[in-house]
């Protein structure tokens, strides 16, 4: 594997392993204002916070360490991508600093504040919403390039059907994931209430997940058709993908196996994620950016994958440690510690 | 104002915002460590608390950092494309390190958080603490070597435009780096100290009695007597570093302006920028040249040496001074808070005393913005220095005003409602409260 596919391979990892915990953290968010308002809360509240607590602040670092190595493995991103989303960029960053400083104003500090929930449960949407703009950008027809100057281009992604279907897309997955998650996690805790109302909440999420997916292809045909080829070109990935997702709803439908419906929940994204990143390579940007083009110097590359390596053998043993005291610990789970 | 403004305006304001976050974040585990150690060692209820306490408040102001950060991380590329261009290319090697820090210190955070009861050797939970602590000073030592770049950039060449000869290392450890990382540490460190204490002496200011407070202020004062030596000493290397390697940025904060040797220090003053004569100041003769060579005879190089439009901003001067200033208040505190209580002749926590040792919280955060303040904008009108100039790496984006504003607005509202939340959850449950459900307990 040359560096520039290391590199890609790595934060696309990271990617999606954010993908994973931010959803969860933010369908979470969601859920617990919905019982704050529907006067659920006692159900569902307690397994879900005693998930979040130890956990939100890794989850944020997942995104961090995204832009962070995208930079430093691909230089040429900070000029298309860092001038194009200055405001939408920052607008993402509103919703994330509002959102974790008041989970942790919530939780710590003062309890029993519904306004600290509400912002914690709409930015929970929101902010997936955001984020998912820059896979639509991504595609190539939103950006104008003038020399030195790099337009974002407002109003056409705002007209296009492609980027409403993947925010539909990026919403419907968010309270998919999470729920799915959530369901297995109110098993553990043998909270029969907060496992029936979640499970609920799995089954009707699946069924928007899916319809906007195929909307996203469709879309995605009329926005690029270049990419959609490629993605025809792998179509057993996106496959595998949805027989991942019929096998995960069968089992929550059956009420079998709730932990292994949930690793198939994320079989079913890795497919469909890592099939859409491959299909869209060589391009960071269509029409702009290649990997080859925009890939930083050899050393830098190479000191890069060492720190990585390094990196990972710290990490890997600690955040085991992390999931086998809060996720993996049947007592923790169920509140007697 | 123009774009390159208003993308300077933001990143003061999101640095100068965040740096308070992040000194609380690197200097407040080293003292929750100390105090829980303490606390097992001495079977001591009273550093425990101390220990839990200050976790407490920690977690808030640590979330604050966390966001901040992640603003600023973002900003960097939303708003400096053309620099991180280059910077991805030459320093992205710490800044990766850095996310690898802050993975390792939120982990164990995490745990740290929710394990006070869950192991039944003591010293597991506190063991917890020195993750946190090679993760949080870490985080700093590493963004440190990236801001040592900008002022002493090394490990590239640039060959008919093109960045060749790369060296990640060389860049990362460049001449700045272990003045600047030592003193970004150490002031860290002594800021957390007298902020604690700070909390204690108001508590005591407000009546409370208890002993907690007074082994709070005698723990904290200790650490900040020898934090405040160590933070001149490398503050006076620091000094020395940029005699050597960034005389510019020296000579605009003394107000020095013919090179030579015998260099006097300039305290204050006036300056008539037309003539650059000083009206008001003190003159310490030939300590200008003691301070940055050692030597009274030593040659200190002066502003005009350089082209004029090289010159940074000379106010720095005050920043200067006054960052001295506190630097040396740091020190007597301490001093004489210790003197007091080793002589026994007097009460030691007199108010006086007190209130001197309260407003040490607020001055050494003063501080800590004085000495960015004039670091970067004794770096003007360079991002790299001698590569890039500031208005070369700006955005091209014209919006950078609405950010600017979003912003403000975002801080305000975090700053208003971190402090609320802060007062509330320790007005509500005073440590005298806590010990006695604790006794309870016991
Ligand atoms: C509590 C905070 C605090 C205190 C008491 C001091 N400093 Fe400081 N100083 C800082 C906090 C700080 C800082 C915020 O940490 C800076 C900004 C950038 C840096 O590297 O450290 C800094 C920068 C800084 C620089 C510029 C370094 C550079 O740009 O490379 C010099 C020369 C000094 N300091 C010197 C001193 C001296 C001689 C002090 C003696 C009393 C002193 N500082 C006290
Ligand atoms: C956290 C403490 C810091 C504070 C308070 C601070 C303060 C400032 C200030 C006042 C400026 C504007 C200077 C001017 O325009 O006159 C500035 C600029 C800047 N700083 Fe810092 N800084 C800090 C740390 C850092 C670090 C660690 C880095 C690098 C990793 C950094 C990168 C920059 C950049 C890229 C600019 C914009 C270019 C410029 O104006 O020079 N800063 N900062
Ligand atoms: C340009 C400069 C800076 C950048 C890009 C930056 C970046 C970040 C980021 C991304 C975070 C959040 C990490 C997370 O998600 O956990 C953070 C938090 C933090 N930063 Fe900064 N930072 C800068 C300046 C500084 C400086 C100058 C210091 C120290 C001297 C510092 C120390 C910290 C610390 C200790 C935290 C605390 C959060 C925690 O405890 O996890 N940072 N910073």
């Amino acid at each position: 594997m040359s560096i520039e596919q290391l590199g890609i391979t790595v934060l696309w990892s990271f990617l999606y392993g954010y993908l994973i915990v931010a959803s969860i953290d933010f369908g979470a968010g969601f859920y617990a204002y919905y019982g704050r308002i529907s006067g659920t809360e006692t159900i569902i509240g307690p397994v879900i916070s005693r998930y979040l607590s130890p956990v939100w602040e890794v989850t944020n670092v997942f995104l961090v360490f995204f832009f962070v190595g995208i930079v430093g493995f691909f230089p040429e991103t900070a000029h298309y991508y860092g001038t194009a989303l200055l405001i939408p960029g920052s607008i993402a960053l509103l919703l994330l600093a509002i959102r974790g400083s008041f989970y942790a104003f919530a939780n710590y500090g003062v309890k029993k504040n519904s306004f600290y929930l509400l912002a914690y449960g709409t930015t929970g949407l929101l902010i997936p919403a955001a984020l998912s703009t820059v896979f639509t950008i991504s595609e190539g027809g939103f950006l104008a390039v003038r020399g030195n100057e790099v337009l974002l281009l407002m109003e056409e992604l705002f007209y296009s059907s492609y980027s409403w279907a993947v925010v539909l897309l990026a919403l419907s997955s968010v309270l998919f994931i999470s729920s799915t998650f959530l369901t297995y996690y109110a098993a553990r805790a043998q909270d029969a209430r907060a496992l029936e109302q979640m499970r609920r909440f799995a089954l009707w999420g699946g069924i928007p997940t899916i319809i906007s997916s195929l909307f996203v292809f469709v879309a995605l045909r009329n926005h690029n058709l270049e990419h959609f080829q490629r993605a025809l070109d792998i179509w057993w990935m996106f496959g595998l993908s949805l027989v991942s997702f019929v096998f995960a709803v069968w089992l929550i439908w059956k009420r079998k196996s709730y932990g292994i419906a949930f690793v198939i929940v994320m079989l079913q994204f890795a497919f469909a994620f890592y099939g859409y990143g491959l299909s869209h390579l060589p391009y960071l940007l269509y029409p702009y950016l290649t990997l080859y083009g925009g890939v930083t110097n050899p050393a830098m590359g190479r000191a890069l994958v060492i720190a990585f390596v390094a990196g990972f053998v710290l990490l890997v043993p600690s955040l085991v440690l992390l999931l086998r005291l809060f996720l993996f610990n049947a007592r923790y789970v169920k509140g007697d510690l | 104002m123009g774009t390159v403004d208003w993308s300077r305006g933001l990143t003061e304001m999101t640095l100068a915002f965040h740096i308070l976050f992040a000194t609380i974040g690197v200097g407040v585990p080293v003292f929750i460590s100390v105090a829980e150690w303490m606390g097992i060692k001495k079977k001591d209820v009273h550093y425990s608390l101390m220990a839990r306490r200050w976790a407490r408040g920690f977690v808030i102001t640590v979330a604050v950092g966390v966001v901040t950060g992640t603003c600023i991380g973002l900003q960097l590329s939303l708003l400096w494309p053309e620099f991180m261009r280059v910077a991805g290319n030459v320093v992205s090697l710490p800044l990766f390190l850095e996310t690898f820090a802050f993975f390792f210190e939120a982990i164990f955070l995490g745990i740290y958080l929710y394990t006070w009861n869950r192991f039944s050797n003591p010293y597991i939970h506190w063991l917890l603490t020195i993750p946190i602590i090679i993760g949080s000073s870490g985080s700093a030592l590493f963004i440190t070597t990236v801001n040592a770049f900008m002022n002493t950039p090394q490990g590239f060449t640039i060959e008919s435009g093109k960045l060749t000869n790369i060296d990640p290392l060389a860049a990362m450890f460049n001449p700045a780096t272990p003045s600047k990382v030592a003193h970004v540490l150490s002031t860290a460190y002594l800021t957390a100290a007298f902020l604690l204490a700070m909390i204690a002496a108001f508590a005591m200011i407000r009546g409370r009695k208890d002993d907690y407070y007074r082994k709070s202020i005698r723990l904290n004062m200790t650490a900040g007597l020898i934090l405040a030596l160590v933070t001149i000493g490398v503050g006076d290397m620091a000094a020395r570093f940029l005699a050597e390697e960034q005389p510019e940025k020296l000579a605009a904060a003394e107000w020095h302006f013919e090179t030579g040797s015998r260099a006097p220090l300039v305290v204050g003053g006036r300056l008539n920028p037309e003539t650059q004569e000083i009206a008001g100041a003190i003159e310490i003769p030939w300590a200008l040249s003691l301070l940055a060579t050692h030597h009274p005879d030593g040659m200190v190089v002066g502003l005009n040496d350089f082209p004029k439009d090289e010159w940074p901003p000379l106010y720095v001067h005050y920043l200067f001074d006054s960052m001295v200033g506190i630097g040396f208040y740091l020190l007597a505190v301490p001093i004489l808070f210790l003197a007091m209580l080793w002589l026994k002749r007097w009460n030691a926590y007199n108010r006086w005393m007190l209130g001197g040792i309260l407003a040490g919280g607020p001055l050494s955060f003063l501080a800590i913005e004085l000495g960015w303040f004039y670091a970067e904008v004794g770096r003007q009108p360079w991002i790299i220095r001698g590569y890039l100039r500031v208005s070369d790496a700006a955005t091209t984006n014209t919006h950078v005003s609405i950010a600017f504003w979003l912003f403000a607005g975002l801080y305000a509202v975090l700053g208003i409602v971190c402090l609320f939340v802060l007062v509330r959850l320790f007005h509500n449950k005073p440590a005298e409260l806590e010990l006695e459900t604790h006794r309870i307990i016991l």
